[in-house]
């Protein structure tokens, strides 16, 4: 049976780590990521996780190890945060294409310069277009939930890429949460052994991972870009599964008090908590204000995305990243574009906030609300404001 | 050809690109790259092998007659051979010719 017990939601991604019998952990400590791999090297030196905890030199080596380990049909999970998926952000490229279903929690944090440990959603915009899966935690149970979900995607013989769990730096990565830990027969029912569809062996020799010539190159994205298109009625099935079994239906798209909203924000991580706050107090004045939360990043859910936010006048993006391309945020030029080709689009105006672990207030999302509705009745061109910048 | 040439469509490409028959290479033609090929003077060669151990790609074979013969099929017509040949056999001679 499962049991609701009080965790450090680090530890509690390291235990559904442990609880999906992970065969092999290449990893590097980085903070915040840091206490989920101490705990997982605690769980192997203990003997209560029977795995390979290879202490790698750096983050370059923790996914070529992750890679390697994966391609010969190893169970296999990593960890990281921001400078740290920077310096391994090259190898991150590699495991999509070859098709490797590695699980990894980033534990978000900002880029450097300036230097910086807090959190904000600029590592996650680095690797947004690496072809890895990509899912969103809000708080400390969906990242317990959504670390098998990761693993159980991941594996499937009709998606076979490497899955993100991303979960915000510090305010969920270092919080104790009450958190419902699944028992080993729970997990066992909804996470088979993984059965490698082609994997590195002596008895049966493959070359994984050849030189692309100028003749296949473009093939061989083709059907990496269907196969990550593919991945998202598995992801959708396997979290309807998991709803199933244990109560706790996830969605791409998630929407708080929509109906009838004339106005939208959208969210991304934890800060979605504060925002339904948000949007309570603004019902409860009056306001006809909703919430739109994308927990399915990549591949990016259009559909699902449309259906949302369908109807509204107004929707105002927040992004926790600059883009630095002279208009705002990255989530807010994906939801543009996502837009595109809709006839009655929304307006849109674009906040970014909470860079670097700057707080984010209710009287925040309610300055958002305000002002998307604001520059809509204005008719300004969409633009976009940078939240609690000191003038 | 598709076999030869390495081009074939994405759907019949193995998961994640890998080269799931082992030595399959030798089913690519790489000699279509060339623009000029080795021909050998067998009144001037001596058997040394010089071109057979230099040859990047191992296109020399020996005959029965122990004279080196490349296989034109892989010959990307590099020239290493003629350059490496201590009896001037072999020459590098247009393909237009």
């Amino acid at each position: 049976m499962a049991k609701r017990v009080g965790i450090e939601v680090s530890l509690a991604v390291s235990e559904a780590v442990k609880l999906a019998n992970v065969d092999v952990v290449a990893a590097y400590p980085i903070t915040p990521q840091t206490h989920i791999v101490e705990h997982l090297s605690e769980l192997v030196a203990d003997g209560d996780l029977d795995a390979e905890f290879i202490p790698v030199e750096s983050e370059h080596s923790a996914m070529s190890t992750c890679c390697g380990s994966s391609a010969a049909g190893a169970r296999t999970y990593t960890a990281t945060s921001s400078q740290g998926q920077a310096l391994m952000l090259e190898i991150c490229y590699i495991a999509p294409a070859l098709r490797l279903p590695i699980v990894m929690s980033v534990a978000n944090r900002s880029l450097s310069g300036p230097i910086s440990i807090w959190n904000d959603h600029s590592d996650m915009m680095m690797s947004r277009d690496t072809g890895w899966i990509q899912t969103v935690a809000e708080n400390g149970q969906e990242a317990f939930d959504l670390t098998l979900h990761a693993f159980r995607v991941a594996e499937d013989p009709r998606v076979l890429l490497p899955v993100i769990n991303n979960l915000d730096g510090f305010t969920l990565t270092h919080v104790i949460e009450p958190i419902e830990i699944l028992d080993q027969e729970e997990v066992d029912r909804y996470l088979p052994p993984y059965q490698p569809q082609m994997r590195l062996d002596p008895e049966n020799p493959i070359s994984i991972g050849p030189v692309g010539m100028p003749e296949v190159f473009t093939e061989a994205k083709k059907a990496q870009d269907e196969a990550i298109k593919n991945a998202k009625s598995v992801i959708i099935e396997a979290w309807q599964e998991f709803g199933d079994l244990f109560g706790r239906y996830y969605k791409p798209v998630e929407t708080y008090r929509t109906d009838g909203a004339e106005t939208l924000l959208v969210t991304m991580g934890s800060l979605s908590e504060t925002a339904m706050t948000a949007v309570d107090q603004m019902r409860a004045n009056g306001k006809d204000v909703g919430l739109v939360r994308i927990r399915l990043f990549r591949p990016f859910p259009f559909e699902e995305f449309l259906e949302a936010v369908a109807g509204a006048k107004q929707i105002a993006v927040m992004d926790r990243a600059l883009g630095l391309n002279g208009a705002g945020g990255p989530l807010a030029t994906e939801v543009k574009a996502a837009l595109y080709d809709v006839p009655e689009r929304p307006y849109i105006w674009n906040y970014v906030a909470g860079l670097a672990g700057r707080d984010v207030t209710i009287e925040n999302f309610v300055e958002m609300a305000d002002g998307v509705e604001a520059a809509a009745a204005d008719g300004l061109p969409a633009g976009y404001t940078m939240i609690n910048v000191r003038e | 050809m598709a076999k030869e040439t390495g081009m074939v469509s994405w759907k019949d490409l193995a998961l994640g690109c890998a080269i799931v028959k082992p030595g399959s290479s030798a089913e690519l033609k790489t000699g279509d790259w060339r623009s000029k090929r080795p021909e050998t003077d067998y009144e001037k060669c001596i058997q040394c092998g010089q071109c057979y151990i230099f040859c990047p790609d191992m296109v020399y074979t020996q005959n029965e007659l122990g004279f080196y013969q490349p296989n034109l099929f892989y010959c990307k017509g590099c020239g290493i051979c003629a350059r490496e040949c201590p009896a001037d056999a072999i020459s590098m001679v247009e393909e237009s010719e």
